[in-house]
């Protein structure tokens, strides 16, 4: 499934761990959660880049100790009109102040790009045959946001006092 | 009114291309019926039993005289020349056709309108009082609340993926004209202690198939506090409220099932993490808002004038019209008018683009150029000079749109039932017009006073049954429409739900019944007694025997 970064595909170096999968010896794995939680000791001895998979039931606080360690977490839209994942989204960007990849899995579609990035995800797998242009059409759609988020897109607020103070 | 500026033009503007967008890959195939669905749901697009459904937000129902002719505009052009008013203070047009409805939505956006966040589980069109701003109880104006709610709410990425829709009210009076306690949030500016004014914040009240009165998680809220407050409930409800079960997804579900205890404990805690962080609002947002609803320039203007005083003394009607349908105002020699909506053998809330026309020139020449859409499904002008109270009523009653039964037994509330939509069982508008054909006779209707019935046409709820002084659900007994009663409803700040009064009765049987339940209030009133203050009074068992007695 093609993963986009940036606006343009990208390699995916990351081998997903299935459950009861063995880990392979190196290279950059993503685990479940409950995988991670289960021998979180001896992964964190794992010379090589981690990341987990966390289901849209979890809190993201239960990751809030390897923030530094995790270079990739996945959020799940089981179905597009489940937007948990949002909320999870925006608590590591915003509140855990989680700086590495934040990739969006599942039912990911061209319609609900523009949210996803606004709360905080920048990695997508999208199933969609061209999704270059589904970005593009996507995330362009809109010049002007109502709400602070940590996408830094100003809000309007923000750009209607600069302009009074412009004044 | 709030008028848009640079930024809300640009905004609105993108939405109309994008869904023009959106459109023209479902006529070419690109999206199936199941991709697009959820799309133009988010733009107020339904598809209904015979044709698509185009429901138009009007925040907290106020209208320009320009918007109000571009709705006539719209019936007009695009539907079959009329419009009809819902409970949501909205508007819908029931005969769209989807290849033109992105012009449509060009032709809104050229007066600051749009369709979106009336449909799909987002945070749905911000409700609020509809004398805001010239209300002689009023506290604050909630407009200004609402439209910085509006704005935050407007394709809030966060919140646009919800369990379940998500309606908000504002009220600013001590009289709760919003409904607010059956809203998924409900906000009731009062003054604290210290005579500051803030909101008490109500959460988990809602109709539908289980209806529940709104629960307080806060008594005072600093308004800088709004919507971090508001985003505190939200992003709880998003993690915790229920998806596996459609019946059981709004907050009022999680409220019930966690306790009003453990979700003000939820709330609060999310919203010491967030409350002095970006969301606060600084004094100059709320002024550069509250700017907008400064109120007109008001002329002075006599409370009575020679002609104002013959005409009430020598015409009945216009007296009755003068008491049911228009209200104190906060200015002198002002007053605030309702337009009813509910005449002799009509379509509640249903309007000819030539009375939205013709409103609209009332407005500019007697009003200020302001109207609102009360969620009863009836208008308002808000700043009326008594001086011309005369030839307002004239104009108005000429036109049909002068009935004076404003909250009186012909004022109903009424769902599109089965007669256009998908998930009636039962036709809720063919009874409403009888009973107000029963009741055609206004003194009669003034004599029984404040009773206020609501009918819907499935369990859903979109008339408001549960809350209705006497409540009509349409329900289907193989394949019959059949009618259950309730009564004493109520909507106000003494909330409470109606109790089912017995086996539903058959179409032919339901207005009579309606009748008898009226008689048996007039014959057990005592002084000055509404219908509500008799029932709560007397209890359910008197009309209940009269109803069902043998013939």
């Amino acid at each position: 499934m093609p993963l986009l970064k940036n606006g343009a595909v990208a390699a995916d170096p990351w081998h997903k761990i299935v459950n009861g999968e063995a880990l392979p010896p190196d290279g950059p794995v993503i685990l479940p959660f409950e995988r991670w939680r289960a021998e979180r000791e001896t992964l964190l001895g794992r010379n090589t880049p981690l990341g987990v998979r966390l289901s849209n039931t979890h809190s993201v606080a239960e990751l809030e100790p390897d923030l530094d360690r995790l270079e990739v977490i996945e959020l799940e839209f089981p179905k597009f009109t489940d937007g948990r994942a949002y909320s999870q989204a925006r608590l590591l960007r915003e509140r855990y102040g989680y700086k590495h990849e934040l990739r969006a899995v599942g039912n990911v579609l061209h319609d609900q790009l523009l949210f996803m990035q606004r709360c905080g995800f920048d990695a997508f797998e999208m199933e969609k045959a061209d999704p270059v242009t589904a970005w593009q059409a996507g995330t362009s759609a809109f010049s002007v946001f109502y709400q602070p988020t940590g996408d830094g897109r100003a809000p309007v607020e923000r750009r209607r006092a600069a302009g009074a103070k412009a004044v | 009114m709030y008028a848009y500026d640079e930024y809300d033009q640009t905004f609105v503007e993108e939405r109309v291309a994008q869904f023009r967008d959106q459109v023209r890959r479902r006529l070419s195939g690109e999206l199936s019926e199941t991709e697009f669905k959820p799309l133009r749901l988010t733009n107020g697009l339904y598809l209904q039993l015979h044709a698509y459904m185009l429901r138009v937000a009007i925040p907290y129902g106020t209208l320009s005289t320009r918007q109000l002719r571009r709705l006539g505009h719209i019936a007009r052009k695009y539907d079959r020349g009329f419009g009809h008013f819902t409970t949501r203070q909205n508007i819908q047009f029931h005969w769209i056709k989807l290849e033109q409805t992105p012009d449509i939505l060009a032709e809104l956006a050229e007066v600051q309108m749009h369709g979106l966040q009336t449909s799909g589980n987002c945070i749905r069109n911000v409700t609020a009082d509809q004398w805001a701003g010239v209300a002689a109880d009023e506290i604050e104006d909630p407009r200004i609340w609402s439209e910085i709610i509006r704005q935050w709410s407007t394709l809030h990425p966060e919140f646009t993926f919800l369990p379940r829709k998500f309606k908000i009210a504002v009220t600013g009076s001590p009289n709760d004209r919003a409904a607010v306690k059956v809203h998924d949030i409900g906000l009731r500016m009062h003054k604290n202690d210290k005579g500051e004014i803030g909101f008490e914040v109500m959460v988990g009240g809602g109709l539908g198939r289980t209806p529940i009165i709104a629960k307080t998680i806060r008594d005072f809220l600093p308004k800088q506090h709004l919507l971090s407050y508001l985003e505190a409930i939200l992003r709880v409800y998003n993690q915790f409220g229920r998806r596996d079960n459609i019946y059981k997804a709004r907050i009022k579900i999680l409220v019930h099932e966690l306790g009003a205890a453990r979700m003000a404990e939820l709330v609060e805690a999310e919203w010491q993490q967030i409350k002095d962080g970006p969301l606060a609002l600084s004094p100059d947002t709320v002024a550069r808002i509250a700017a907008h609803f400064a109120p007109p320039a008001y002329a002075d203007s006599p409370t009575f004038t020679p002609e104002f005083d013959a005409l009430r003394l020598e015409n009945a009607e216009f007296r009755r019209w003068l008491k049911a349908n228009v209200a104190a105002h906060k200015r002198p020699g002002h007053a605030i008018v309702t337009v009813s909506l509910k005449p002799e053998g009509g379509v509640p809330g249903d309007m000819t683009a030539d009375q939205m026309d013709a409103v609209a020139d009332l407005a500019d020449l007697h009003g200020m150029g302001e109207v609102r859409v009360t969620h009863s499904q009836n208008l308002v002008l808000p700043h009326i000079r008594r001086a011309d109270l005369p030839a307002l009523w004239r104009r108005l009653s000429e036109l049909n749109l002068a009935t004076s039964n404003i909250n009186l037994v012909t004022d109903i509330i009424a769902c599109p039932g089965l007669d256009y939509c998908a998930l009636a069982n039962a036709r809720s508008i063919p009874v409403a017009q009888r009973i107000t054909e029963k009741f055609n006779d206004l003194a009669r209707v003034h004599d029984i006073g404040e009773l206020k019935i609501k009918i819907s046409g499935c369990i859903n709820a979109c008339g408001h049954h549960h809350v209705g002084h006497i409540g009509i659900l349409g329900v289907d007994k193989n394949g019959e429409e059949f009618y259950q009663v309730t009564l004493g409803g109520s909507e106000e700040l003494s909330a409470s739900l109606g109790a089912i009064i017995g086996p539903a009765l058959p179409a032919d049987r339901i207005v009579d019944a309606v009748g008898n339940l009226v008689d048996t209030y007039v014959a057990l009133r005592q002084d000055g007694e509404r219908f509500l203050d008799t029932y709560r009074r007397v209890g359910i068992a008197p009309f209940k025997e009269r109803l069902y007695a043998p013939a």
